[in-house]
């Protein structure tokens, strides 16, 4: 073995890269085990999508912290707490308090009247094909974008800890990722990506715990003490930032400030209307289960989020905003080089370990609601007017898996290029999420007049109005050149600039645009609402009557 | 449709008897009572946060205690209140909603609100038998 600290500080590579991967692959051989054994009872479609839905709400809530706690939450957050401080705390407190929309409005109403999809419940009261359509396209949009950032960070990751640098090499690494992804879901079903999230929550949360744990000990577990090495570290480094007060990151002007305040906006409504998230409500038996799990949720990612607090301002007083943003990757690499200071090879290879479970298995939660949205809601109901005998939905689902992960494998390799912080990337997941779903889900639940007119404007109007204010938005082109690194944060570089909208955050517009298109589009709409499905709709959410039931085996 | 779970059905005027039924209309009633003003709260709440940590950035780094200044503290405090809501909420359900949902439930199974439609009489039965 060569010596690694020599290695740490002339190389990128931290750590030793056989340490990690062996870490690495010990946990994708348990899961793998894992998955074949659950393969065996996968046999119907609510096998293969909603784990036949007898999940526990125990272990359904920490599958949901593994679904949630992404790349972005553990690598994205604590980055962003370690070198802007404050303004990256407020990530973690928008995608906590959200969860409060997802308890008290959506989950256990969801869960009495959906089956497998979002659409189900969006279509529940509407003609079927064109709402299915349109929740369908949303949903491939969003779980497409959130798959780009955790491929991202899967490329970052592995130039940080395995050595891997050069294109090519990356390259493989994440086509590794993909395959591993594409067999967990194959083989495994929901059920199977449920297990490999609950090993993953679990390690998530007690690798945070002991990083936590170990920083406050430095620091006489005085959180006082820690706030200023961080401010002490962040004064000294080259580009000095006041990481206690708001403002570091979004405070320079006007428009930045605007911009944080869509940017929390799109947080915190979200997440009720991600539908890989609306889709482990259905893994469990009742609405009560779903309820449980919430609460389950919120209490594991609310702590987790808290040790990320601790774990961002450690690697900003122990590790050093300059070194981390230095290192590739960038801020995403705050926590396995705060992990490396801490407790050397050995605790870095165990984050990394973690870090690389962490985003195989929210890919295999993005991976499974895709194709089951694709095969339930665009094969089974437009396409074959709901005519599809045995296993045939399933059947698609598992080949649309393959098409899922083979573009996300091309596009998480073009994103390797990119550099922008996954946290950043994933808020863009929420903000087509709060702009296309969540209006349309609150008005079908919550307004008997809602029409198909007005769920068709509400989905399209969100999601366009979304996406056409990203194209346009600095995040694409014309953001100013970074004198530091003399590269700009836009995807297309300078002199391209065809940018005119001044924000990098849609939510502001695109939210509120949605809930009024909504509104709009029943109001004009020449058809009345069928008030028989909305009764069947209403008093199947409230009492859970003909919910979907258990499957025995 | 292809799914292998038998589903016992009710009628849509069955559905619309326990819609207008005094018991549902309570449901209804104490299910809004708590979740829409508490919806109002958290999210007022938050937003004054976010508002406060963007264009108050002065007043939130305002020194309370060593290095701890009001925003962290505020921030936390959203931690708290989220815990809180999560408990009043359940607290809520298990009092308040789930016994009128768990009774309607039985009575909609044992198809009790067809009775007062006669016309779906058959609709009724046959649903019955299905079950």
């Amino acid at each position: 073995m060569h010596d690694i600290t020599a290695a740490a500080a002339t190389t990128e590579t931290i750590g030793n890269p056989t340490i990690n991967i062996s870490i690495f692959g010990v946990f994708v051989a348990i899961t793998l085990f894992i998955t074949f054994r659950a393969s065996s009872s996968n046999k119907s479609a609510a096998d293969y999508y909603a784990a036949g839905r007898n999940i526990s709400g125990t272990q359904n809530g920490l599958a949901i912290a593994g679904d949630y706690l992404s790349a972005a939450s553990f690598l994205g957050i604590a980055g962003a707490i370690a070198v802007y401080g404050y303004d990256g705390f407020l990530y973690s407190i928008g995608f906590l308090v959200a969860w409060l929309v997802a308890l008290l409005l959506v989950a256990e109403l969801m869960r009495n009247t959906a089956r497998y999809t979002m659409a189900d419940v969006l279509a529940f009261r509407m003609r079927q094909r064109p709402v299915r359509m349109a929740a369908a396209i949303s949903t491939l949009t969003v779980s497409l974008f959130y798959l780009l950032a955790q491929m991202a960070g899967a490329g970052g990751l592995v130039t940080l800890l395995l050595g891997v640098s050069g294109e090519a090499a990356q390259a493989v690494v994440v086509t590794i990722v993909g395959a591993l992804m594409i067999f967990y879901v194959l083989v495994g079903g929901m059920r199977g990506t449920t297990y490999v999230q609950i090993i993953k929550a679990s390690l998530l949360i007690i690798g945070a715990f002991v990083m936590t744990v170990w920083v406050l000990g430095k620091y006489g577990f005085n959180l006082s003490a820690l706030l200023g090495g961080a401010a002490e570290s962040s004064a000294a480094a080259a580009t000095p930032r006041d990481v206690l007060a708001p403002g570091a990151q979004y405070g320079a002007t006007g428009t930045s400030k605007l911009d944080f305040v869509s940017l929390g906006l799109a947080l915190v409504l979200g997440t009720a209307g991600l539908p890989h998230v609306l889709m482990r409500f259905y893994t469990v038996p009742t609405a009560k289960d779903a309820r449980r799990s919430v609460v389950w949720a919120i209490w594991l990612i609310g702590i987790f989020y808290l040790f990320s607090l601790v774990i961002g301002y450690g690697a900003g007083a122990l590790v050093g905003a300059d070194e981390i943003l230095a290192a590739p990757g960038a801020v995403n690499a705050a926590a396995p080089l705060l992990a490396f200071e801490l407790g050397g090879t050995v605790l870095l290879g165990i984050i990394a370990g973690v870090a690389f479970a962490t985003i195989l298995a929210v890919v295999a939660g993005l991976t499974i609601t895709a194709s089951a949205s694709f095969a339930h809601d665009v094969y089974a109901s437009v396409i074959k007017k709901g005519q599809v005998s045995g296993n045939g939905e399933v059947h698609v689902a598992r080949i649309t898996a393959v098409v899922i992960g083979a573009i996300s494998i091309g596009l998480g390799i073009l994103a390797l290029q990119a550099g922008i912080n996954i946290a950043f990337l994933v808020a863009l997941a929420f903000a087509v999420a709060a702009s296309a779903n969540l209006p349309t889900i609150i008005y079908t639940l919550f307004w008997s007049r809602f029409t198909t007119q007005g769920a068709l404007w509400s989905i399209y109007g969100g999601l366009i109005a979304c996406v056409t204010l990203i194209i346009f938005s600095p995040v694409v082109s014309g953001a100013p050149v970074n004198e530091a690194t003399g590269v700009s944060p836009s995807l297309i570089q300078p002199p391209v600039d065809f940018h005119w909208f001044p924000l990098n955050n849609p939510g502001l517009v695109s939210i509120p645009l949605s809930f009024f298109l909504g509104w709009l589009g029943t109001k004009l709409s020449k058809e009345e609402p069928d008030e028989l499905k909305n009764a069947e709709l209403e008093v199947r959410s409230l009492t859970g009557i003909g919910a979907e039931k258990a499957v025995a085996h | 449709m292809s799914d292998p779970e038998e589903r016992r059905l009710l009628t849509p005027e069955e559905y619309r008897a326990a819609q207008d039924s005094p018991e549902f209309l309570e449901l209804k009633r104490r299910f809004r009572r708590f979740a829409f003003p508490m919806t109002v709260a958290f999210f007022t709440w938050y937003l004054l946060y976010v508002l406060l940590s963007t264009y108050a950035s002065d007043f939130m780094s305002t020194r309370v205690f060593g290095n701890v200044n009001l925003g962290l503290l505020l921030g936390l405090a959203q931690f708290v209140t989220t815990f809180a809501i999560t408990h009043l909420y359940v607290a809520h359900a298990n009092r308040q909603t789930d016994p009128i949902a768990d009774e309607m439930r039985g009575r909609l199974e044992a198809h009790e609100f067809a009775r007062d439609g006669r016309a779906t009489g058959t609709g009724g039965t046959e649903g019955a038998s299905r079950a």
